[in-house]
Parts: C-alpha cells; structure tokens; sequence
C-alpha cells in the first residue's frame, strides 16, 4: 500500500517525530511504500542537519537522512514553515542572501501542493502532531 | 468504512480522547498512542469510558506502554500492538483520523 506522513512537531520537543519515524520504519518492513514524508510546521525541525545531540541520544536528522537514502524516501519540508524557522537550501540561501543554509541530505524545501499531492496519490495519510 | 482514530494525548491533559470515542461508529479502532496511552491504565479516568466503547476496537501502543511503566497494569479488552500492528490498522482501515 502506499502511504503518505506527515510530521507537525519538531525534534526532542514531542514524541511525534520519534512516533512517525518509527512508524515509517515499521511499514516499509512490512513492505509498503511510503510515498512522501511532509515536514510541516515544527516538523520543518528535523531537518537542520547542524542538530548535535549527545552521542548516546538518536540523532533523529540524521535517521531520517538514512531512512531516506536506503528506501529512497521523498522527505518534503514546507517552504513557509522553513523559512520562518531558518531552515535553507542553498537556493533559499542565495535567494534570501543568508551567509549560510542548513538542510540535511535526503531533505527537500517545496511547497503545500506537496501535501496535497500526497493526499490524492497515498492510499493512507497518516498525521504525527501534538 | 471503518476508520482509524488515533489519541495521543493522556485524559488527564484534556479531553480529546473523549471527544473522539463521542465521534467513533460501530467497527472503527481507537488506536492509543504517546500519552494516550494513560487512558487505558486500570483505575484510571478514562478506564471506564473505554470499557463502555461498544463495537470499536480499542488497541494501545506496546513501546508507549512500555515506556510509561504501563505494563501489565492495562485494562482488559485493550488489544496491544507494536508498530507492525499499528501499520496493519492504518491499511485495515479506510482512513486514519488524528486526534492532535
């Protein structure tokens, strides 16, 4: 089946991005798709890969980073939400004329017709939020 | 078109549970996950409002009892599932509904 995620909370603030992620893992075990990961509000959080807990903590950017890259995972970050909360690319970066960007491999900026479209191409859209 | 509902939120915080079980329809699941756990905890506020949930399923997320000394001290009738499971009620299910 394909399945759309999308994550509301940001990184060791509430359980949801650890909820999701674990949820994701747990399907693409079981053989499903996961279509799209949408990173809306506080969720835009988890990918600043300049996050860098304690080394006996999971480091959730860098879990998505490898989920992604080993199931090839579309992680969408919403644009207005990003922007707000200092997470560039390097196209944001020049855009804005920030001396830096932030996002974490496997991560990509974009906008709500992302969420959207996973809406209508995802068989299940599941919501991690507080 | 039986839906999934998940709780994430502890019936001591507010009243979301409660107003998800008031919307729930014969065959739907209530899948409580994070502090929604609580609500299932034997004795406790919402022990019998769970109890009194006819024709849905109620089910609780095993690493989220777990987590919260839980264990064992779950009411009957409370199905436990692990994330595979919670996979299985989101395909099961024709739609799945977070109660944020």
């Amino acid at each position: 089946m394909k399945l759309g995620i999308v994550v509301l909370e940001g990184p060791y603030q509430h359980e949801a991005a650890d909820t999701a992620y674990n949820f994701a893992v747990a399907a693409l075990e079981k053989g499903h798709e996961v279509f799209r990961v949408f990173f809306y509000h506080d969720g835009v959080n988890n990918a600043t890969r300049l996050m860098v807990p304690p080394q006996d903590d999971r480091h959730i950017q860098q879990r998505w980073s490898e989920l992604a890259e080993k199931h090839n995972l579309d992680l969408v970050v919403c644009v207005a939400a990003a922007q707000r909360r200092g997470i560039l690319d390097e196209d944001e970066q020049g855009r804005h004329g920030k001396d830096a960007n932030n996002i974490a491999p496997g991560f990509r900026i974009s906008g709500l017709g992302q969420l959207i479209e996973a809406g209508i191409q995802c068989d299940r859209l599941v919501f991690f939020g507080d | 078109m039986a839906m999934l509902h998940t709780v994430n939120k502890s019936p001591y915080q507010c009243n979301t549970l409660e107003s998800c079980l008031n919307h729930t329809q014969e065959g739907d699941v209530v899948l409580l996950i994070e502090d929604g756990v609580y609500a299932a905890a034997k004795g406790g506020r919402a022990a019998d409002a769970l109890a009194a949930a006819k024709g849905v399923k109620i089910c609780a997320l095993s690493a989220d009892v777990k987590a919260r000394g839980l264990d064992g001290r779950i009411i009957d009738g409370v199905e436990i599932v692990d994330y595979a499971g919670f996979v299985d009620l989101v395909t099961e299910t024709d739609k799945t509904q977070a109660w944020l």
